[in-house]
């Protein structure tokens, strides 16, 4: 009980950060037109990319001996910029669709 | 400084992520909402490359590598996303999801094993993120092979059981790993990661595929949880609000897809789909399609006054919206009242059917929604259904018995004539017999369907 206050405490900033961004995110969706779903997943999709600044942060301090946090590192930051370019590129051109209609 | 430029950076990161997504829920602003995101991206990612240091205030090391690695996740992503056919769009958007979910697993992966730490919260945070992580990327690829028709369905309430299990046993791992560290130690990681991973593949394997695209959003709300537990391992504020963001929006439009479809979130999960389809032929007797030549079914549409065109995912498999268009335009110059009737799950996700049209050039005011549509049906003189099904069935509103009762459906059987293009008289995705097939009014036209449309042109031209 005393660990799960201390990690409270320590942790209040993200904890308030954590609860506003659920509401802001429920709250930027609402009133999505149905054709723009499959846009809009593609595009947050392409958001959540963001882990490869955490795959970054481990491959840039694994020290160069370390085999295992190189070779993984490696890889998931290529998986990571998959996930970032694909969804990003992907998402373009599905919008390109409707852009140029009148 | 440096330590300030990164956070400044991260700090723009969040903001365009959250006015991107906003951007991107309207029409107008949706393609420089996507624009903006991807800006902030490359800003927080170039920020972390230049600017991050860790405790011991060294920089990021390994450059050449974390370049190339880079080089090439741009390339390959590049080319997958720009040869991709638009039919295929929903799997693409799924592998993605997928490899940012093993991303997320392979930073808890190696956090755990370079650090060793007992602190609660950090284990809790890395064997939740492997856990979701792993969850999303296998659960990704089973929904990637099945819309790829790589995967079939494989229905059993016995795995839904044992998944239930298996999900209670997972949590409980974790539950010994942050409690007691030491009564497994290290190679509690890899049984995480490899429990994980079959619990993502029984996941998906018994969901119907007509509730792929619901799966394929909630796995990228999944990822998007992920992410920010990944951002609370570092203190990343950043990963934190993007992958926060991307979870609760995710879940939202998790939500709002089920609605479109009448499918409470829950039961697409844990109720099976399907198998209940043998009441939808009931009425007793032998039941006999009819059919139509395409000739007949040129000279109907064109001496009539209204036509309205029902596109499903058939359209989309045959890459006939640009035939469909030609044939539209033809009826259209003989003064044929015609537009698209377009179900909001028609396709394969929501809006795949407006994208596919918009690509053939069709004019966006043509595109009617469900709900303009029906009313007006008892109007219309010909209805005619390219590939589609299961969002045409009765049975959706005639049978309690159906599967899928409830759902909205385009009410096609109420207009005057209505010609079913097919294949074969095989079932919808939902694996359900469907009643409007064999209808008074109802004429069968077999064939593929860019095939049919074009002998179709044909006919007309003729006229």
């Amino acid at each position: 009980m005393e660990e799960l206050i201390s990690f409270f405490i320590e942790n209040k900033e993200f904890i308030y950060v954590i609860i506003l961004s659920i509401f802001l995110g429920v709250e930027v969706i609402s009133n999505v037109p149905a054709i723009l779903h499959t846009p809009l997943m593609s595009g947050a999709n392409a958001i959540h990319g963001v882990v490869i600044i955490g795959a970054i942060i481990v491959m840039g301090h694994a020290s160069p001996d370390n085999i295992l946090a190189i070779g993984l590192g490696f890889v998931a930051v290529v998986l990571g910029t998959l996930n970032v370019v694909g969804g990003f590129v992907v998402t373009n051109r599905m919008l390109e669709m409707f852009k140029k209609k009148k | 400084m440096s330590n300030f430029i990164l956070e400044i950076s991260y700090l723009l990161g969040s903001i365009s992520f959250i006015l991107g997504l906003k951007m991107l829920s309207h029409p107008e602003t949706a393609r420089k909402g996507n624009l903006l995101a991807a800006a902030g991206m490359a800003i927080a990612i170039l920020a972390t490359i230049f600017f991050h240091e860790n405790e011991a205030g060294e920089p990021i090391g390994n450059l050449i590598w974390i370049f190339a690695a880079i080089g090439v996740g741009t390339f390959a992503g590049y080319l997958m996303a720009m040869k991709v056919k638009m039919t295929a769009m929903p799997q693409m958007v799924s592998l993605f999801n997928g490899m940012g979910g093993a991303c997320a697993a392979i930073i808890s992966i190696v956090e755990y094993t370079s650090h060793p730490s007992h602190d609660i919260g950090f284990l809790a945070i890395a064997f939740l993120g492997l856990m979701i992580g792993s969850v999303s990327f296998s659960g990704s690829m089973v929904a990637y092979g099945k819309l790829d028709g790589k995967i079939n369905d494989w229905r059993s309430n016995a795995v839904r059981m044992f998944n239930n299990v298996l999900l209670a046993g997972i949590l409980a791992l974790i539950g010994v790993g942050v409690f007691s560290p030491d009564m497994i130690g290290e190679p509690i990681v890899w049984i995480l990661l490899v429990v994980s991973l079959i619990y993502g593949i029984l996941f998906v394997m018994p969901i119907g595929g007509a509730d792929m695209p619901v799966v394929i959003s909630l796995l990228n709300s999944f990822t998007g949880v992920a992410a920010a537990l990944g951002g609370f391992l570092y203190d990343n504020a950043v990963m934190l609000t993007g992958g926060i963001l991307v979870g609760s929006a995710g879940t939202i439009l998790t939500v709002l897809m089920c609605q479109a479809m009448n499918r409470p979130l829950l039961s697409v999960i844990f109720g099976s789909f399907g198998g209940g389809g043998a009441a939808g032929t009931g009425e007793g007797g032998e039941q006999v399609v009819k059919t139509i030549s395409v000739t007949d079914a040129a000279i109907l549409c064109a001496y009539a006054k209204r036509v309205a065109i029902v596109p499903g995912y058939g359209l989309a498999v045959a890459q006939a919206q640009h035939t469909c268009h030609d044939f539209e335009r033809m009826l259209g110059e003989k003064g044929v009242e015609v537009t698209y009737a377009i179900h909001p799950v028609a396709g394969r996700m929501p809006g795949h059917m407006n994208v596919l049209l918009a690509e053939a050039d069709v004019p966006y005011p043509k595109l009617l929604e469900m709900e303009e549509v029906n009313p007006q049906l008892p109007s219309t003189d010909v209805v005619i259904v390219v590939g589609a099904n299961d969002v045409v069935n009765p049975a959706a509103e005639t049978d309690p018995s159906s599967p899928i009762y409830g759902m909205p459906i385009i009410q096609v059987d109420k207009a005057k004539n209505v010609i079913v293009m097919k294949r074969s008289m095989g079932k919808g995705y939902a694996g359900i017999a469907n009643s409007l097939f064999f209808k008074d009014k109802t004429r069968m036209l077999f064939g593929d369907a860019k095939d049919t449309l074009g002998k179709l042109v044909s006919e007309l031209k003729q006229m």
